[in-house]
């Protein structure tokens, strides 16, 4: 096969990229410029989108002998994660970004162009599988549990699956593939992993976000602080500060009537409005989403619902749950609750170690009802 | 079979000239050295500092051995413009055309940042040419003020000519000092820094075969500049041990390149592929002056529409075809060019860009291999460009 392999300068890309050459495709790599500004050298211990990344990637690609490109994704980057990132938190939201790259660019405007140029798949260093099982395209955990990426590949449909491929979903460890690179010869063995959102290179998100939101949306006003029956029971000094879960910083002045501590429900930027009740009313029983896809093949049973478990963070533990489409939404019944959920996170759903499908949360219901 | 046709990126050395390199490199001394191993070192050096000096119209005490182009433009602007204030703290004022190489771009835009400069930016015309009626506006304007003026003598990516006497006349005529950038036109079309009657000129080695790293500032007897380099004063603005091979090796190539001028066959060669391009591509249209005297004549720059510049270049590349979207950058990350732009293009029409650039070694061969590969390559990059979109 001709495969374009993603070459990102970090180790586990790399490591991809040198499975698929061994396997005997002809191979191409690319770094994905998505960044109009290439002088940004690394600083701490990230990895992907500077200078010396793609130079990463380029002095690993000559190394698997293999030729090698920067293609310039940096318009649909910005239009398609970064506005999409701030518009999210813009509306109360809290989206994934790297979800957003892998659905829109890598398997998107990559995957497209890569098809267009005659290659037959892309080639990245996520850790998940892709099988093709008798119901067609399957997507699966990794074998190394600690380094899985299904969740943030969950929002890929079978026509992009077909093309994907993941050569390190199989490997046991991170540590398995760094052994790999350093026989390999590849100088990015011992490169740190990269944690931060990649155009946020300070790890400083709430920073990143106070200079990019429109002025609007920046919550700077003061506003309403909101019990759980919608009673004003104080004043914030912005709603952007808050977000889901806060108990610190409300300066509500007297204790709620339980006289137990109070902790931010939900945020409403459009209103400037912070809700905030008792800790148990984190825990949401129910998320819903009107824009889901599945990955592969569609539940049989998705109407009448079926089994399943429901993820709602990259490296959080999967909670069994219920699933079922009703009414244009994907609704997901937790079995027990889920704490820490806010609307515009992913809530990906499986079926064992396959992922079934994922849906962006519109909408949650607490599993304490307001009245309690 | 490889087909080069980036010689504005770099041209390939000659063996004539990688020959004399290698045999100066094995030489021992220190040109700086007075014995007689130093005096043989000086020697080279200075055999090839003057075959440089007569391939580019100047006097042997008049050419500055630097490292390369970039640093030859840094040394003339920023060394300008510091002579300039100095004898004078009201003339801080740079006038330069849009379309400039980085260096001098970035070389500008940090004496605005660090030095205080104001900086004049001239228009270019559609074709790449800098708008003289522009350049006599500005320099009109309170002319005491004006530090100098700096100019690319050909476009590096689209190939335009400039008008470089009437630049320096209209200059000159305020008693305004003139740096020229020939970095892309030495080789190509006379670049002589008496008959142009500049203070400066940069040049570059490995543009015209001979090695990187290597290059040279004509500076004229009277102008200065202040240098960049301090430590042993070996030249007039610059120190550093100086490279006696690389001065050798540069003498060679410069003074072979210049040998071969009028580049006839090439502009052959070049009008050939024009011609091609435009009968075997819808919508390919030919960028910078048309072909003739107002353009380098090794240069071939053209936008194909709808075309994604990324794609064309791979789909070339895979087949054996190097050339070059503009003028290489930093990390390999191609940007839309800021001379297309310069030039009125829109963000659309400069993106799928193409410079293809012939020299000394290019053939027939290689113009027949690149018409053959170029239609297809335009092709997939426009249902690469619309898959994208």
């Amino acid at each position: 096969m001709k495969i374009l392999a993603a070459m990102s300068g970090g180790v586990d890309s790399a490591v991809a990229a040198a499975r698929a050459v061994e396997a005997g495709h002809e191979v191409v790599g690319v770094h994905l410029a998505l960044s109009r500004m290439p002088g940004t050298l690394r600083t701490g211990s990230r990895g992907c989108c500077t200078i010396e990344d793609s130079m990463d990637a380029r002095r690993a690609a000559a190394k698997l002998g293999i030729p090698f490109y920067v293609w310039d994704f940096s318009e649909r980057f910005r239009a398609d994660v970064v506005d999409d990132f701030v518009a999210e938190y813009a509306a109360g939201r809290t989206p994934n970004p790297c979800m957003r790259c892998n659905e829109r660019i890598k398997f998107a405007a990559l995957l497209d162009k890569a098809l267009a140029l005659g290659f037959d798949a892309v080639v990245t260093g996520h850790y998940a599988e892709v099988r093709r099982g008798s119901d067609g395209v399957e997507l699966h955990r990794a074998a190394a549990w600690a380094k899985d990426q299904s969740y943030v590949l969950g929002v890929l449909t079978a026509e992009q699956l077909a093309h994907a491929w993941f050569p390190l979903g199989a490997t046991p460890s991170k540590a398995e593939v760094r052994a790999e690179a350093e026989a390999r010869g590849l100088l990015v063995a011992t490169k740190p992993d990269s944690h931060d959102i990649c155009f946020i290179p300070d790890g400083d998100t709430r920073g990143w976000l106070a200079e990019h939101l429109p002025s609007e949306a920046r919550g700077a006003e003061e506003g309403a602080i909101l019990d759980r029956d919608g009673a004003r029971i104080g004043t914030h000094p912005g709603a952007a500060a808050f977000t889901v879960g806060q108990r610190k910083g409300l300066n509500i002045g007297y204790p709620a009537p339980d006289g137990r501590p109070r902790f931010v429900l939900e945020v409403r930027p459009k209103t400037n409005e912070v809700v905030v009740g008792p800790r148990e009313a984190l825990a949401i029983a129910e998320l819903a989403g009107s824009r889901f896809t599945w990955a592969g093949t569609a539940p049989a049973d998705a109407d009448a619902g079926f089994a399943c478990e429901v993820q709602v963070r990259a490296h959080g533990d999967p909670v069994p749950a219920h699933a079922r489409v009703d009414g244009g939404e994907l609704v997901i019944r937790a079995e027990q609750p889920i704490e820490g959920v806010a609307p515009g996170q992913t809530a990906v759903v499986y079926v064992g170690t396959r992922v079934v499908g994922q849906c962006t949360i519109d909408r949650t219901v607490s599993a304490v009802p307001a009245s309690a | 079979m490889a087909v080069y046709l980036d010689h504005a990126a770099t041209s390939p050395m000659p063996d004539e000239v990688l020959a004399a390199y290698t045999d100066a490199l094995r030489l021992v001394g220190n040109p700086s050295s007075i014995h007689g191993a130093g005096q043989a070192a000086r020697e080279a050096l200075e055999t090839g500092r003057e075959a440089v000096a007569r391939a580019l119209g100047a006097d042997p005490v008049e050419v500055v051995l630097t490292s390369g182009g970039t640093e030859s433009i840094n040394l003339a602007v920023k060394g300008m413009f510091w002579v300039a204030t100095a004898s004078d703290r009201r003339r801080t004022r740079v006038i330069a055309p849009l379309g400039e190489h980085h260096a001098t771009l970035d070389a500008v835009e940090w004496l605005a940042r660090h030095e205080g400069a104001r900086v004049d930016w001239v228009e270019l015309d559609g074709e790449g040419r800098i708008r003289l009626d522009a350049l006599a506006a500005a320099l009109a304007t309170d002319p005491d003020e004006v530090a100098f003026v700096t100019a690319l003598w050909a476009n590096n990516e689209v190939g335009t000519v400039q008008p470089v006497a009437e630049l320096v006349a209209l200059a000159h005529a305020y008693g305004v000092p003139v740096h020229l950038d020939a970095v892309a036109a030495f080789g190509q079309v006379p670049v002589d820094l008496h008959a142009v009657g500049a203070d400066a000129v940069s040049v570059s080695a490995h543009k015209v075969g001979g090695p990187v790293g290597v290059g040279a500032l004509a500076l004229a007897r009277t102008a200065t500049v202040e240098p960049l380099l301090h430590g042993g004063d070996q030249q007039r603005g610059r120190s550093g041990t100086q490279d006696a091979a690389g001065a050798v090796a540069f003498g060679v190539a410069a003074a072979r390149a210049v040998a071969e001028l009028p580049l006839a066959r090439v502009e052959a060669l070049r009008d050939r592929l024009v011609a091609g391009v435009l009968a075997a591509v819808d919508g390919a249209v030919l960028r910078g002056a048309p072909c003739g005297p107002g353009r380098l004549p090794g240069n071939a720059h053209f936008t194909f529409a709808g075309a994604d510049g990324d794609a064309l270049l791979y789909l070339l590349d895979a087949s054996g075809i190097s050339v070059s979207t503009g003028s290489a950058c930093q990390a390999g990350v191609p940007e839309l060019s800021h001379v297309l732009l310069a030039m009125g293009l829109s963000e659309a029409e400069a993106r799928g860009a193409l410079r293809i650039t012939l020299g000394h070694d290019s053939t027939d061969a290689d113009v027949d291999a690149f018409l053959a590969a170029l239609p297809a390559a335009v092709a997939g990059a426009r249902a690469a460009a619309s898959a994208g979109a």
